[in-house]
């Protein structure tokens, strides 16, 4: 066997491993067992991964097992990255969940969790490999229904059941829109080989409905607007270390299914495709920035990031496609290695959050913002490690989020040289709104991190709070560091993924447009941007700043006294800024598109209506075009119910009735076609 | 256009401060570092401890253009945090006692306090009142009294000039 | 060498002249007043004293509150470093464009708000919510100035922008160039919180958006502050000068272009600060809620440059 052939029969073997010992142990060995299987799993995908990626584009693997018919693996460019990310993702959060799923003992099943954990784990690194329709549909369908069971961990709640069915009903509408596109792709059968798909190209009526099928059928996993509902339902709900596989590594199978299908076996089709997917991940990052800032639910608000960031993931991909229409290959293949670096720095930093918001959750068991506060001193790790992840997913140089988010800008700065001005036109526009969303995501984690960590406890339960076990801090570590090893070398980074990607031969790829210099010049020496330079800069000058002050002999004494509150007698947490204060301007700016409900209600003293002697406000944001475009689907689906109900009667000879007529009716269907 | 040719044609009205005197009583002898150090900007930080307002609006007269406290290197701050020197109106009430504790706390050393008004020194009308604490030295040190009901804008200017010692010469 | 040391000079020189044109511009709009007004030199006498006194501290207060001021002034200088101000070509153009100083700036913004939320007082939440709201408002304007400028140099290289307007001196008068310019004007007055949209001189806490983060801040680390947000000011207007009217920069690295180059930036400069000064005799603060009609309207200057760059090109 060769090494790679090695390095997957191991990652399926320790998931199974740790799957079996979840299952078997008891709640203390077989947590521990199950976390050991699926951390090295993990890091056996990374590795997995990362050697694919160094052997570039000459190594492509075909794995077939003769047990299984009609099951292919193949791992090449477009995998390779997907690899790296539940490697890293996947391992951080066994990690993190070894100590994290402690605290379910005794009130959730441990042995399921585990066991769920690593085969969710085991199926999102085939998933990746899968090289027909038949392995790869077979797959997908797997993995949606073990993150299913891994989001009704917490099976009593109300609010889980809802959120996972919500997340089951979305998913299989994906599923069926996949199940279609790959007919039509294959022509009715479904074990033909990826190779072959590539060579023989559908008629462009065809292509159409595929590409508007692959769209609807990954975007339903990746959550892009309108089919993100379920992503703030079912993330918050789940335990910490499966909402960071979740936002981290399963919505992104949709952006590896909609690259896989639509750049590598379509290879790219008309302008208006790029131009589509473009325009949802403007409106997503935009929609689900604006919604993540009105969220007090820690964990609701990552979700929303998630939405806004896969839209960014789409925006690059949508400019790939676009640029790959009208023949400008280089900056093609730059939109798609945005998009991928995104994809991966995503997945550590989102992941990175949502461990973050896990150990405040542990320490405090809550999930509202407004309950928490100075929890900086009581966890000053977790503290940090949010910080990193804030920064990150704000953008900040010179951490990661910051590198591909440039890159992506500077895709889209190259729309310049797109021939039709009027699609021309609409590229600064993406760029004005990708801009804004960044800027509203800075905003946001300020008030994130803010109320959350900083000023005084908002609650006994946040005053109470203790710093994270150390399995957990190790997890969040891993991802820490990611976040800032990835933020520090995109000149490696980049020309790795775009040799890659260069494998797929559906992108010409110059390899002198990225050279292994220090600084990363995109193609026509457009923007110049070095993140270890300006991370050295920083670093010196913070080192500096404090010498100068030094120097001129400031005055070092510092005295430590009360807040300055124009002299009141004593603060309280109530006096601070609350969460829903902080994004209250930016609720005024955007009120149109929130539409809040109010609901102010004033109780009068009965002698004078100059007494006041309560006061209510309630106000409330539901996304309208949510209720929009769901509520009359829903009433159609409830109206049919009620028609269709009197087959149901719960009487067994009925349903044998029903077989026995199905199977009549196969039976003549089978006769009469030749 | 209006308010330009309106501008040019006024010019600088800001009129030279003479050294009067009489009303400024030098409470303590402020130290010379202190001097040295808060001798050119100074940010004040003015704290109603209870006065009828006739001291505030002779206090507002400084930042007109007549009088213009800016010339000298001093300013208003928004934040005791910011401030140098802390200028105190009225006789202190029970109300404002800890407030005004709590602004001198919230001032970075060193710093200067200059009481206004006859009030601050005496209180004025209002002694023996039960709602006052009593003069403003009762609750914190003060380097400078201003006399009058109320002191005159240059009056006050120079009791702040007084505590920097930078008095324009006689 | 030398190339280096003239780097290092003009962030000095920047460094050191930042609160002077802070105080010419307090001076000009005290002669508006028809005060005296203090002399331009003040700053430097308010900085001297602020380094010398000590600092208070909230006891609620974290190390970020502590950490806050030497990150806002090291984000401010790496900006310092980017920007020409006296010579193209630069040196350091590799390091970042345009697009990294503005994410540099939203690195200071985000750790003054941080700062402003952490010692738990109701007014450091208000101005970080404020600062945040404006900041992330004011975004859009400045990519798509940005996009606007790089259309027409090829680069969104600081120096590149800078060369290409010095090479072809007619840009400077393209209806899209002068669009980006007044987008970016309104920009620059947003960031550096000046009226309208923010007042630097107001007392009353309600009011404010900058000042109110820094209410907290006493001795060195207000003086950091105060300090960082005056280079702000300074680069960001000689940005401006620089990417719209570049005459008189530096090309070769002799004396002689040298001090000419720092005589047209001080005219320049001086010019702005004129301009500022007067503006702010003349225009009121604008309520909060109006101030995003402002930046909408920077937006659509902004998208107009681009438009008729296209059009024209
Ligand atoms: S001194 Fe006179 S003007 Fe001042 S507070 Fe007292 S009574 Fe009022």
């Amino acid at each position: 066997m060769t090494l790679m052939g090695t390095l997957v029969t191991g990652a399926i073997v320790c998931y199974l491993a740790g799957a079996l010992a979840a299952l078997l142990g008891n709640d203390r060995w077989g947590r521990i067992l199950g976390a050991w299987g699926a951390a090295s799993g993990a890091a056996i995908s990374l590795s997995l991964g990362m050697v694919a990626l160094a052997s570039g584009s000459v190594f492509s693997a075909v794995f077939d097992f003769p047990s299984l018919t009609g099951f292919a693996l193949r791992i090449d460019g477009l995998s390779a990255p997907f690899l790296i990310l539940t490697g890293l993702v996947g391992a951080a959060s066994s990690v993190y969940g070894a100590g994290y799923s402690a605290a379910y003992t005794g009130v959730y099943s441990l042995r399921k969790l585990g066991a769920l954990f690593n085969l969710l784990l085991l199926t999102l690194t085939l998933q990746v490999m899968a090289d027909n329709a038949l392995t790869f549909l077979l797959l997908w369908e797997a993995m949606s229904l073990v993150a299913y069971l891994l989001v009704l961990t917490e099976h009593r709640e109300p609010a889980t059941v809802r959120a996972a069915n919500w997340y089951l009903a979305i998913t299989h509408v994906g599923f069926a829109a996949l199940l279609a596109m790959f007919f039509l792709l294959s022509a009715g059968d479904l074990s033909t080989a990826f190779d072959t798909l590539r060579a023989n190209a559908p008629v462009p009526t065809q292509r159409n409905a595929i590409f508007i099928l692959a769209l609807l059928g990954f975007s339903a996993k990746a959550g892009l607007i309108p089919l993100h509902v379920w992503l703030p339902m079912a993330h918050p709900v789940a335990p910490s270390h499966v909402s960071a596989l979740l936002s981290g590594v399963v919505i992104k199978m949709g952006v590896y299914g909609f690259c896989r299908i639509v750049l590598d076996l379509m290879s790219g089709g008309p302008a208006w495709w790029g131009g589509l997917a473009l325009a949802l991940g403007v409106a997503s990052a935009l929609f689900g920035v604006l919604y993540a800032l009105m969220e007090h639910d820690l964990k609701r608000l990552l979700a929303y990031h998630s939405v806004e960031n896969i839209g960014i993931i789409f925006i690059g991909i949508g400019a790939g496609l676009m640029f790959q229409s009208y023949g400008l290959m280089s900056l093609a293949a730059l939109g798609f290695v945005a998009a991928l670096y995104h994809t991966i720095n995503h997945a550590c930093f989102k992941g990175l959050l949502f461990l973050g918001a896990g150990s405040v959750l542990h320490a405090t068991h809550t999930r509202n913002m407004e309950e928490m506060g100075g929890l900086i001193k009581k966890m000053p790790r977790t503290a940090l490690m949010f910080l990193i992840g804030a920064a990150s997913i704000s953008a900040l140089p010179p951490l990661n989020g910051f590198a591909s988010e440039w890159l992506i800008f500077q895709t889209l700065l190259g729309g310049s040289h797109i021939p039709e001005p009027a699609v021309a036109l609409m590229i600064p526009i993406a760029v004005a709104l990708l801009a804004l969303s960044g800027g509203l995501a800075m905003a946001c984690f300020v008030k994130a991190f803010g109320i959350t960590f900083l000023a005084i406890a908002r609650s006994p339960a946040a005053e109470k709070a203790h710093e994270a076990p150390l399995s957990m801090q190790a997890g969040m570590g891993i991802l820490g560091l990611a976040c800032i090893g990835l933020g520090l070398t995109p000149f490696f980074v980049v020309p790795v993924l775009g040799r890659a990607l260069a494998g797929l031969d559906r992108l010409a790829w110059e390899t002198t447009v990225f050279s292994l210099t220090l600084p990363l010049n995109t193609p026509a020496t457009f923007g110049s941007m070095s993140s270890p330079l300006l991370a050295a800069g920083l670093l010196i000058l913070l080192g500096l700043i404090p010498l100068a002050l030094w120097v001129i002999g400031a005055n070092r004494r510092t005295r430590v006294g009360d807040t300055w509150g124009c002299g009141r007698i004593a603060q309280t947490p109530r006096m601070q800024y609350t969460a829903t204060a902080f994004a209250e301007p930016l609720r005024r700016v955007f009120a149109e598109l929130y539409r809040p409900t109010k609901d102010l209600s004033i109780d009068f003293h009965p002698e004078s209506k100059y007494f006041v002697q309560s006061i209510e406000y309630q106000s409330e944001i539901h996304p309208w075009f949510e209720k929009l475009l769901y509520q009359p689907l829903i009433g159609i689906f409830h109206r049919i119910a009620d028609r269709v109900r009197w087959i149901q009667a719960g009487w067994l000879g009925l349903y044998l009735t029903y077989m026995l007529v199905g199977l009549i009716a196969l039976l003549v269907l089978a006769w009469w076609t030749p | 256009m209006r308010l330009f040719s309106k501008i040019l044609s006024v010019g600088i009205v800001t009129e030279p401060l003479d050294n009067g005197g009489e009303e400024v009583e030098l409470a303590r002898q402020v130290a010379a570092k202190t001097q040295k150090l808060l001798g050119r900007a100074v940010g004040i930080r003015e704290v109603d401890a209870g006065s009828c307002n006739g001291c505030e609006i002779e206090i507002t007269g400084l930042t007109s253009p007549i009088y213009d406290l800016e010339r000298f290197g001093l300013c208003f701050v928004a934040s005791p945090r910011h401030a140098d020197m802390l200028l105190v109106t009225g006789p202190v009430t029970r109300n404002m006692e800890v407030p005004l504790r709590k602004t001198y706390e919230a001032t970075p050393d060193p710093k200067l306090v200059v009481a206004v008004g006859d009030c601050a020194k005496t209180c004025g009308v209002f002694q023996g009142s039960y709602a006052v604490v009593g003069s403003v030295d009762a609750v914190i040190p003060v380097d400078v009294f201003v006399h009058g009901c109320p002191p005159e804008p240059s009056d006050i200017l120079r009791g702040i000039l007084a505590a920097l010692d930078r008095l324009p010469p006689k | 060498m030398s190339a280096w040391f003239v780097e290092i000079f003009q962030v000095v020189f920047v460094v050191a002249l930042a609160p002077g044109l802070v105080g010419l511009i307090r001076w000009i709009k005290a002669r508006l007043q028809s005060r005296l007004g203090a002399p331009p030199g003040q700053p430097y006498r308010e900085l001297g004293k602020l380094f010398h006194k000590e600092a208070v501290v909230s006891k609620n207060a974290s190390w970020i509150f502590r950490f806050a001021p030497y990150a806002v002034s090291a984000s401010t200088l790496a900006i310092a470093f980017l920007v020409p101000v006296l010579v193209v070509p630069r040196r350091l153009d590799m390091v970042g464009d345009l697009f990294v100083v503005v994410y540099l700036l939203l690195l200071g913004t985000f750790w003054l708000a941080l700062a402003g939320l952490d010692p738990g007082s109701a007014f450091g939440g208000m101005g970080s919510s404020r600062e945040v709201t404006v900041a992330a408002l004011a975004e859009p304007t400045t990519a798509t100035a940005i996009f606007s400028l790089a259309l027409g140099a090829g680069s969104t290289n600081l120096g590149a922008i800078v060369a290409a307007a010095l090479n072809d001196p007619w840009t400077v008068l393209t209806p899209g160039h002068l669009l980006a310019f007044a987008a970016l004007f309104i920009v620059a007055i947003a960031e550096t919180g000046r009226l309208p949209v923010d007042n630097p001189s107001t007392h009353l806490e309600l009011t404010m958006i900058h000042e109110a983060m820094i209410l907290e801040y006493s001795g060195r680390y207000l003086a950091l502050l105060e300090w960082a947000a005056w280079l702000k000011l300074f680069v960001f207007l000689s940005l401006l000068a620089n990417l719209f009217f570049p005459w008189g920069i530096a090309t070769t690295l002799t004396p002689g272009a040298l001090s000419w180059a720092i005589v047209t930036l001080l005219v320049k400069l001086a010019l702005l600060a004129v301009v500022i000064a007067v503006m702010e005799t003349r225009v009121a603060k604008l309520r909060l809620f109006r101030v995003p009609e402002l930046l909408t309207a920077s937006f659509v200057l902004a998208l107009l440059a681009i438009t008729s760059s296209f059009l024209l090109r």
